[in-house]
């Protein structure tokens, strides 16, 4: 889950990037046929060409961006206070086999829980707004950060250790110098992954929680007025593109900091 | 400078070294060498203190070897997994030198000095993969000087590169020997290689691992790999001890009058 998929061999970037756009430009066809022959009551399913003309209306109003910056902003702050907890946590794991064995337990029957069935206790507990919405996205995006550090540590080579442990260094300072530094392509794969889970996790904790900000609400809202499919699709097409965006920017830093773990991993080792 | 007495280790019931007794003198570049499994390796971890041995003792330079001593540095077989990939060639080498106390330039000049002396002083801004397993074991061996040990330990050095590579690394380690006076062990399992460099051979047994003799090398000091290795007294060299690491008992009597 952690390892980053190579690219198709044969494609060069140019030829991925068309692949892609490819596929989107036949969705995008599909359901503009779909919905202009009247298959479905268009109401239902307004054409694609109406949601992204209304995808770029709403990119003008105000009221809409609002309701994006609240969403972007209880998901960074839940993204960051996630890893600012998970990464030591999951070096205390990681590195101290007695934690990690007496945790165990506790974290295999946390873990199946979904984050979105814990939203209605939530609410009940902590309220609305981002009160409750933060901690909800550092819960759910916790796990694949913590995860991620864990399995890092393991993969960390002995004898990298060894060396910096033969100049005396000791156990704190071979945990910062080696297995931290060696750790941290897999933990940026975890931040990235959580990133989405942030995501889905702010947005669905605005759609279910009924009351407050949010692109969620905004979303919520659109489908409880006569003619709102169009908001609530245009809504969802901003939440998947903003998915998207996290995704690429968070995958392309990762790949210009790890340059080196690339390297070494396809080396001749 | 170095005194081992006594020193024997078993993981469970299975004994891998048993009554080593070793000193080696201040300046000294000693090779051991032994069979595959003849605990070659755990002696130097203990060294090291990097285990704690079973039972005996290692002082250095009058101090029980308990942790990990100050004085001294390891060059590891495996440079690719002992190199840091994330840091340049120079920091790789600046690393320990923090442990030294050393002011961040004052690190960067003992890394830069330290390449030098290994014929390196251009990589210094490279990273360890973008260099061959030869430079990269140069690396490490400027890495070790830099931090300026009173003892080298070296666990098979030249283990993992070619033969070309193996015979200049050698040479260079004899050239820093001379020029630093730095005191190196040397573990190996190539008989050649261990008496070409050594001052003194000591040949493991395996099973336990234990000292099954210590051969003092009568080379002249300056060695070349071609005449020091067509060196009569070389030749009788390394038969005896390939001898002795094979298990044959060698008769000594008769190895000298030949």
């Amino acid at each position: 889950m952690t390892h980053e998929s190579a690219p198709p061999r044969g494609l060069s970037r140019p030829g991925k990037w068309a692949r892609g756009a490819a596929g989107v430009a036949i969705l995008f066809l599909a359901s503009e046929i779909l919905g202009r022959a009247g298959v479905v009551d268009r109401s239902y399913l307004p054409p694609a060409s109406s949601i992204t003309a209304r995808a770029f209306e709403l990119a003008g109003d105000p009221d809409f961006l609002f309701n994006v910056r609240v969403t972007l902003t209880a998901w960074a702050l839940g993204l960051l206070i996630a890893t600012a907890i998970a990464v030591p946590l999951g070096l205390l794991f990681g590195s101290v086999p007695a934690v990690n064995t007496a945790v165990r337990a506790i974290v295999e029957f946390l873990r199946p829980i979904p984050s979105v069935a814990l939203i209605p206790l939530a609410a009940l507990l902590l309220g609305s707004g981002l009160k409750m919405e933060v901690p909800l996205v550092v819960y759910a995006s916790s796990w694949p950060i913590l995860f991620n550090t864990v399995y890092g540590l393991d993969d960390v080579d002995p004898t990298a250790k060894d060396t910096l442990r033969s100049f005396g260094f000791s156990r704190f300072q071979v945990l910062l110098r080696v297995s931290l530094p060696s750790a941290a392509p897999f933990i940026a794969t975890g931040v990235r992954l959580a990133a989405s889970i942030a995501l889905i996790l702010a947005v669905g904790t605005e759609i279910l929680s009924g009351f407050g900000d949010g692109l969620g609400m905004f979303i919520a809202q659109a489908g409880n007025v006569p003619g709102g499919t169009l908001d609530v699709l245009a809504g969802t097409v901003w939440a998947g593109c903003l998915g998207l965006l996290i995704d690429m920017l968070l995958g392309q830093g990762e790949n210009r900091v790890f340059r080196w773990h690339k390297a070494q991993r396809s080396g001749a080792s | 400078m170095l005194e081992i007495t006594g020193l024997g280790h078993a993981y469970g019931a299975h004994r891998v070294l048993e009554g080593i007794d070793l000193e080696v003198g201040e300046g000294e570049l000693v090779t051991i060498v032994g069979p595959s499994g003849c605990g070659k390796s755990t002696l130097l971890r203990c060294l090291a203190g990097l285990m704690a041995p079973g039972e005996g003792k290692v002082v250095l330079n009058g101090t029980p070897v308990t942790g990990v001593p100050d004085d001294l540095a390891v060059v590891f077989q495996d440079y690719s997994r002992s190199l840091m990939p994330w840091l340049t060639v120079r920091d790789n080498v600046a690393l320990p030198l923090r442990r030294r106390g050393l002011g961040r330039s004052e690190r960067r000049a003992g890394a830069a000095e330290a390449l030098a002396s290994v014929g390196l002083g251009d990589a210094a801004g490279k990273y360890p993969w973008q260099l061959s397993g030869g430079m990269q074991q140069r690396v490490s061996i400027a890495r070790a000087l830099a931090y300026r040990p009173s003892l080298l330990l070296m666990d098979e050095p030249f283990g993992s590169v070619d033969a070309q590579t193996r015979e200049d690394l050698e040479d260079l380690v004899l050239r820093v020997h001379r020029s630093e006076g730095v005191t190196i062990l040397l573990v190996t399992h190539d008989i050649d290689e261990s008496v070409y460099l050594g001052d003194r051979v000591v040949v493991l047994a395996r099973d336990p691992g234990r000292i099954r003799a210590e051969l003092p090398v009568t080379l002249p000091a300056g060695r070349d790999q071609i005449g020091t290795r067509s060196d009569p007294e070389f030749v009788r060299l390394r038969a005896e001890v390939g001898r002795l690491v094979r298990g044959v008992a060698a008769d000594l009597s008769e190895a000298a009058s030949r």
